[in-house]
């Protein structure tokens, strides 16, 4: 269990978070959103206890990260940004000091060492220093670092950052897999990832929550959210028929894909109409497919607005 | 105190997986030595004393801890791995005491490695070994004097040579300030009792005193509290710098 209540960090006259308070049950993976500098690095900061915040505070499974820091940092793994690992360490020299540090001893120590360098594909490059490493193997490197005490709360500051599609799918999973009891907090800024691994997804921007939803509903606010998509060869005579359904709003045109895009009124699902105007006129359909909503959209959406708010005022 | 012992452990075996240490420790010796036989005047002196070879350890000890120190935080800075040290169960004054203890331990290793000329000092004499081993003494607590001023130093700034620099200079500073040409320029505008104020904070005549051979509590407890002052202010930098 996290719980930030009315966060604050300031640096100088910047407010990087501005009066933060939510809170996040065990079990729930968490996605933190936001354009750069919106202040998600800051606040996970804050969270695995290496910045103080300006005001109001943070508990972390029942202790609190200024009073009782050493405390919550033992239940925290924590990947900052850029994985930063001692360079001239091997990896396996670097897990053998954070195992140290987290006093980890005996056959459980082995254990969690086989496990995460398993479970991150480090075998290879054990004995390599970390320096010599690509990008992924040392995020990976941060990765395992952050897992190897076993931490009811992990808190990953970009992770798939700077990987190519394969790193970033095994990263996916490996979060995927963890634990059903650990909270977890991934901040990104790639929306497909939040919709693969979180359960909730906060946005963040200027250092204010602008949407605390799960990617569904996130998805729901998108004007794409149920449109239908359809490939076909008599476009004219569909893109007519199809702008006269009720519940259809607008009507997209991608002429070089010979694909129309139908956008429902809020709330309404234009589908089975669609697909009955399609069975009347016997048109050949070469795609038909529904939309569950552009996170991308909705994140331009949100927090775009959020800046324009911000001007007038 | 475990978790000092681990940062120490990481430290010190970080210097020796670099070329640094061998560099380090290689250069040292032969400027040591170097100092020692030509410009000591080892030989010529006739006496059986280390005084030659511990006359000019503050000199070497100016340019070249500086050197060890100027990583100890800047590089941390630098690579981020201060947050990743700082978001370890890990108190602040336990990650400062590590590092600076394995610093200070590795200068040790390279003092210690001098043991040679006090071999051929016995054997060509008869040497007073308590006097030597004080110097010993007052040597390395010199260093870590220059090494705590080093380590606070190294905590604000990213840049391993501006780190450098600036150390130099303020262990210069107060490696010079017991100088009569030093204290002469103060002599004429601040009262009596500041001109002392300053000429005590040099860690010549400290050192000076203790390699006679006077092993004075003052003398002491002047380097450790110097050690203690720089490594506080060490652990205030590194916290008021963590935000950039």
């Amino acid at each position: 269990m996290i719980e930030i209540k009315n966060l604050t960090k300031s640096f100088g006259s910047l407010t990087a978070v501005n009066n933060l308070s939510f809170s996040i049950p065990e079990g729930q993976i968490l996605g933190f959103l936001g354009p750069n500098g919106a202040g998600k690095s800051t606040t996970m900061k804050m969270i695995a206890g290496f910045l103080t915040p300006t005001s109001g505070s943070v508990s972390v499974c029942g202790f609190d990260v200024e009073s009782q820091a050493i405390e919550a940092k033992r239940c925290i793994g924590y990947l900052p940004e850029g994985a930063p690992g001692y360079g001239e360490m091997t990896p396996l020299q670097f897990l053998n000091f954070i195992a140290d540090v987290r006093e980890l001893s005996g056959s459980h120590r082995k254990e969690q060492l086989d496990t995460v360098v398993g479970r991150l594909h480090l075998d290879q490059v054990l004995h390599q220093s970390i320096d010599t490493l690509s990008k992924g193997y040392r995020r990976r490197v941060g990765l395992a670092q952050a897992l190897l005490h076993d931490p009811k709360v992990l808190i990953l500051d970009e992770p798939t950052d700077g990987l190519d599609p394969n790193q970033k799918h095994e990263v996916r999973e490996l979060i995927g897999h963890l634990a059903r009891d650990k909270i977890v907090i991934v901040s990104t800024h790639i929306l497909e990832e939040v919709d693969a691994v979180c359960d909730r997804a906060i946005i963040i921007a200027r250092g204010k929550v602008l949407a605390d939803a799960t990617p569904a509903e996130l998805e729901a606010k998108s004007q794409y959210h149920n449109a239908v998509k359809l490939a076909i060869e008599e476009l004219d005579a569909a893109v007519e028929a199809v702008s006269r359904i009720p519940e259809v709003m607008k009507v997209e045109v991608e002429r070089e894909s010979g694909r129309l895009i139908a956008i429902p009124r809020a709330g309404h699902n234009p589908f089975t109409a669609i697909t009955k105007v399609v069975q009347e006129n016997g048109w050949s359909v070469d795609e038909l497919s529904m939309e569950r909503g552009r996170l991308d959209e909705v994140f331009r959406q949100i927090t775009q607005g959020s800046e324009t708010g911000e001007v007038r005022s | 105190m475990n978790q000092i012992i681990n940062i120490f452990k990481r430290e010190i075996t970080s210097y020796f997986s670099t070329p640094v240490a061998y560099v380090f420790i290689v250069i040292f010796l032969i400027l040591a030595g170097a100092f020692t036989f030509y410009l000591g005047g080892f030989y010529e002196r006739g006496q059986a004393d280390l005084l030659a070879f511990f006359n000019f350890h503050p000199w070497l000890y100016l340019f070249l801890v500086p050197a060890i120190s100027m990583r100890l935080w800047a590089e941390e800075r630098k690579s981020g791995t201060v947050e990743l040290l700082m978001t370890l169960p890990v108190t602040m004054i336990q990650a400062v005491m590590g590092k600076f203890l394995a610093a200070w331990a590795f200068c040790g290793i390279a003092l210690a490695l001098t043991f040679p000329i006090w071999i051929s000092v016995n054997y060509l004499g008869e040497p007073d070994n308590g006097v030597i081993f004080a110097s010993y003494l007052g040597s390395l607590l010199m260093a870590g004097g220059f090494l705590a001023i080093g380590s606070c130093i190294s905590a604000m700034t990213r840049n391993q040579v501006v780190a450098f620099i600036l150390t130099v200079v303020v262990c210069f500073g107060f490696l010079l300030s017991g100088i009569p040409m030093v204290l002469d320029a103060f002599r004429g505008w601040l009262p009596q009792i500041l001109v002392d104020a300053v000429a005590s904070l040099s860690f010549m005549t400290h050192f000076n005193a203790i390699s006679k051979g006077v092993l004075d509590l003052r003398d002491l407890l002047f380097f450790v509290m110097v050690i203690g002052f720089w490594l506080a202010a060490n652990a205030i930098v590194i916290d008021l710098k963590k935000a950039d």
